[in-house]
């Protein structure tokens, strides 16, 4: 069998260097297969985490070489991570795709997308503010509207095109956070605020609500202005020195007497979270830098996840929507967040919560795909626009600035007039109109 | 997807022409014919045989089927039908190369009748999808393998899948009302139906758990079951195994049904304890996981019995699942308990054996002594209240040595289940696993009318050769070496 396929020998194959007992781990039972988006569109075992596993290790045992065939379906995965919720094996199908993509990447040239947009710009909010200054007075102007009337996005090349579809209706930069807010009323935590770097542009009013909910729930919230790009941009397209290098800099910035640092985005999260291994794939010979590192991570905890654990004031205003939850990969399949939204919004006077068939099925988003691979993206995203709709929803619920960009442009395109709100904003809504009535 | 074919033809015994023609037939994108894309398709969950396909074909609708199997027969290829590929059996082993016909893309559920209690499907649409489907109806579809949040119903029909519900509701078979059937031989037949009662041989009774052999179903009719009102689920604690099977006959001799009647060694509450942390006690040698469902006022009273029966039997404590999330973190502990034994050891092999209830003290007790003679550590976890025994045996795969005591533990295992009256599977099917074993389990007369009973269905042998019966005097699969046992890693 191995004849026929080999790839020339010689250099190292991709994947090399993976540790040959993470390829093991995978027994082949195939329970993975219908939990991956991919493979519910195409129904293709190559589109499966089974089947990606079993043509990385073929690569690496050179029974079959890196051809435009292969690439072609390690490119189509989401790294949403869905597998790894599915595996009663506990194969850890992130440490096998991640690595292998960058290997694969390798010498092939960076393209002008990558440098210059996903490293050189999305990951620095002031860059970002000045480079989107003049899509917000074209919004203003409702120039983009009679554009988009004529058809004239159309005209926009490629990847251009498709971040000019994706951009929201760009909220007014809220105000800058102090760098402190007080706890209302008694104190009972002091956490940090991680604002993050395209989120922050883009949705603003939304870490303006998580610092109101948070200061609701006595948290004196720490809004440290040194911290950065969680890093995670680079790390998965490869780039390990640079986000090695950003999670240093947000270890600095937030003191580590906080009880916890808080953030909404769930991307954000996971990559957080990931700082202490991230760490010890670096192989740092700084073994301090190593436990900061790791003790920050330990503290990371997104804002619903936090607040159930605290015990979270009840929500007494009255948001009467019908409304539907979609889970974000990265908050449920990397960070196993499923319930504490759900029970946030539940105690929500007035709001219906309807549950969305295949809530946990990625929406096409998924970091920078929605740009890379675009017709899968679409594919996935008519899919959860589909779902959506089956519930009769007005309002749906997202724990991540990704989904939401993804889901309120494909909204969009189906001419739907749903609004994506994050839990945090649901809550704050609802403490504000029971203030009101106060 | 097909838009590159450079990569070395994998197409051996098959030609250009024929693969124009399924392009003509599917589409450009519903055909592989690249070696490359080929690979994953070598084998399913039974990773120990492999064979490449030479084309492999996503049709999205009967006609296309029908279109295909004509070409088939036209060129005079052997071609096979591919769900998921969850087999463990090898049921969707390409034997001898040819055509594959994978049916993930026929995956609608084409009608919901609650009335009338059916659902219409096509073969292709995830079990757990299903249920899924119906949620809130009060109905769903009653067979649940483990493997159900992947395995198809078509995949379903062709092993007569069952699962841990199977005691009380029955396997894949008492849930199927009817078919949609290509023949081997192109021709389109309807089996069965949703009336009761139809006149004529029951051939979808026939058809379910043909592995295949018998042609390809497009269509599924399936009976949907009334979810219950009440549960009560328990946990049965017990010093010896003997105890808790003496509990199992014992629950089964009173006339309970229950919904289901697990057990676990020692050695698998371990696993599932580190992984989930329930609370098992570790020094307990066996645990049954019990449950009873129906209408609130009956669950009460079989609860009840239960608890006495086991109390007789030796238990040591029987504690019940107060709540939801306890009675379903039970469950995640029971069917996610295969995954778990990665923390036992690196490799492990599961059988599928099924003896008559009163014989699984015999049995286990068998099974322990065969794994202390060929020094295999074996761990069980199985479908208690049906006899359906599914033990594990634990390995190191890089050990050749240990691999060839495994084979020696496995068959002796299974061989006794034969000579205790039983079988040799339960719901994996025969496949091409198991297909040396058929001759120790059937008279060559039994054979020989299964054999004609094929003819009658695939004349030709077309419609996946080599699977399930032995061929004439052989088994078609001697030239295969054997040299991994059972569900591990890929070799």
């Amino acid at each position: 069998m191995s004849g026929p396929l080999a790839e020339t020998e010689g250099a190292p194959p991709a994947g090399g260097s993976i540790d040959y007992g993470r390829f093991l781990d995978c027994v082949h039972c195939g329970l993975c297969t219908a939990a991956c988006p991919t493979y519910l569109e195409t129904g293709n075992e190559n589109d499966s985490p089974r089947g990606r596993i079993y043509l990385m290790r073929g690569v690496v045992d050179r029974r079959v070489g890196l051809t435009d065939n292969v690439r072609h379906h390690l490119d189509l995965c989401l790294d949403c991570r869905s597998c790894e919720t599915a595996c009663p094996s506990g194969v850890e199908y992130g440490r096998l795709i991640e690595p292998f993509r960058i290997d694969m990447k390798g010498s092939r040239a960076v393209g002008w997308f990558e440098r210059f947009v996903l490293h050189g710009l999305f990951p620095y909010p002031r860059r970002l503010k000045w480079a989107l200054a003049p899509m917000r007075w074209l919004q203003l102007l409702r120039v983009d509207s009679v554009a988009r009337w004529l058809c004239l996005d159309r005209l926009l090349p490629g990847t251009l095109g498709r971040m000019y579809r994706l951009l929201p209706r760009l909220k007014p930069v809220a105000a800058r956070l102090p760098e402190v807010l007080p706890a209302v009323g008694k104190r009972r935590a002091r956490v940090g605020l991680f604002t993050g770097c395209v989120g922050d542009v883009m949705f603003s009013h939304t870490n303006q609500a998580t610092a109101r909910v948070l200061q609701a729930n006595g948290c004196e919230v720490v809004v440290p202005r040194q911290q950065v790009c969680c890093g995670a941009i680079h790390y998965h397209s490869g780039a390990a020195e640079p986000a090695l290098e950003m999670a240093r800099c947000n270890v600095a910035a937030f003191p580590e007497d906080l009880d916890a640092v808080i953030l909404n985005v769930a991307g954000c999260g996971a990559m957080l979270k990931d700082y202490g291994q991230m760490a010890a794939e670096a192989t740092l010979k700084d073994t301090a830098m190593c436990e900061s590192l790791a003790g920050f991570a330990s503290r990371v905890k997104d804002i619903s996840e936090f607040l159930v654990e605290l015990g979270p004031r009840p929500p007494l205003g009255e948001v009467a929507w019908r409304a539907t939850y979609h889970d974000a990969c990265h908050l449920a399949h990397a960070q196993g967040i499923r319930e504490a939204p759900r029970k946030l919004m539940e105690m929500v006077p007035g709001l219906e919560l309807v549950t969305l068939p295949e809530s946990d099925i990625c929406c096409g988003a998924a970091g920078s795909y929605n740009l890379t691979e675009a017709e899968m993206s679409d594919r996935l995203a008519k899919r959860k626009v589909n779902n959506i709709l089956s519930t009769g929803a007005d309002v749906v619920i997202s724990g991540n600035a990704g989904c939401t960009l993804q889901l309120q442009a494909a909204l969009r395109q189906q001419r739907r007039s749903l609004q994506v709100v994050h839990p945090v904003d649901v809550l704050d809504l609802s403490y504000n109109t029971s203030n009101a009535a106060d | 997807m097909g838009k590159s074919n450079d990569t070395s033809a994998g197409t051996g015994g098959i030609s250009g022409e024929l693969i124009r023609r399924f392009q003509a037939i599917v589409g450009d994108d519903a055909v592989l014919s690249a070696t490359d894309e080929l690979l994953v398709y070598e084998c399913d969950g039974y990773v120990v045989e492999k064979k490449l396909p030479d084309v492999v074909l996503f049709p999205g609708s009967t006609d296309q089927v029908v279109e295909i199997v004509l070409a088939c027969n036209e060129f005079d290829v052997p071609f096979v039908p591919r769900g998921a590929g969850t087999s463990l059996a090898g049921g969707c082993l390409p034997v001898g190369g040819g055509v594959m016909i994978t049916l993930t893309r026929m995956k609608e559920i084409l009608e919901v009748n609650l009335q009338d209690r059916f659902a219409v499907v096509e073969p292709g649409l995830v079990n757990l999808h299903l249920t899924q489907h119906l949620a809130g109806t009060g109905f769903h579809y009653a067979p649940d393998p483990s493997s159900q949040g992947a395995c198809t119903i078509g995949g379903n029909v062709a092993t007569n899948s069952g699962g841990p519900h199977t005691l009380k509701y029955g396997v894949t078979v008492n849930h199927v009302l009817g078919l949609e059937v290509v023949m081997p031989d192109g021709r389109l037949v309807e089996l069965g139906g949703a009336t009761e009662g139809l006149a004529g041989y029951d051939l979808t009774g026939l058809f379910v758990g043909s592995e295949g052999t018998f042609g390809i179903c497009t269509k599924v009719m399936v009976r949907l079951t009334r979810d219950p009102v009440a549960y009560r689920t328990m946990l049965g604690i017990f010093e010896t195994v003997g105890d808790a099977t003496r509990a199992i006959s014992s629950i089964i001799g009173e006339g309970i049904i229950p919904a289901a009647l697990e057990m676990m060694d020692q050695g698998i509450v371990e696993a599932v304890e580190a992984a989930y942390g329930f609370g098992f006690p570790l020094d307990a040698a066996a645990v049954l996981l019990m449950e009873v469902d129906g209408l609130e006022v009956a669950v009460d009273e079989e609860a009840r019995r239960i608890v006495e029966i086991c109390d007789q039997a030796g238990a040591r404590e029987v504690r019940r699942a107060e709540t939801q999330e306890e009675r379903q973190l039970l469950w995640k502990c029971r069917k996610q308990a295969f995954g778990a034994i990665g923390r036992l050891s690196p490799s492990y092999c599961t059988q599928d054996g099924v003896v008559p209830r009163t014989k699984l003290p015999e049995i286990l007790e068998f099974i322990t002594a065969a794994g202390e003679r060929h020094g295999v550590r074996i761990v069980n976890v199985f479908h208690a209240g049906d006899g359906n025994i599914h033990p594990i045996l634990l390995f190191d795969e890089r050990d050749k040595e240990q691999i060839a005591r495994v084979f020696s533990a496995s068959d002796e295992i299974l061989g006794k289940c034969i000579d205790l009256g039983g079988s040799v599977t339960g719901e994996h099917g025969i496949g091409v696993e198991k297909i040396s074993f058929m001759d120790r389990l059937f008279s060559s007369d039994d054979l020989e009318v299964m054999g004609r009973v094929r003819a009658a269905f695939n004349p030709k042998g077309r419609c996946s050769p080599a699977k399930m019966l032995p061929v004439a005097g052989a088994c078609g699969m001697e030239h295969i070496e054997r040299s991994h046992p059972g569900k591990q890693a890929a070799p």
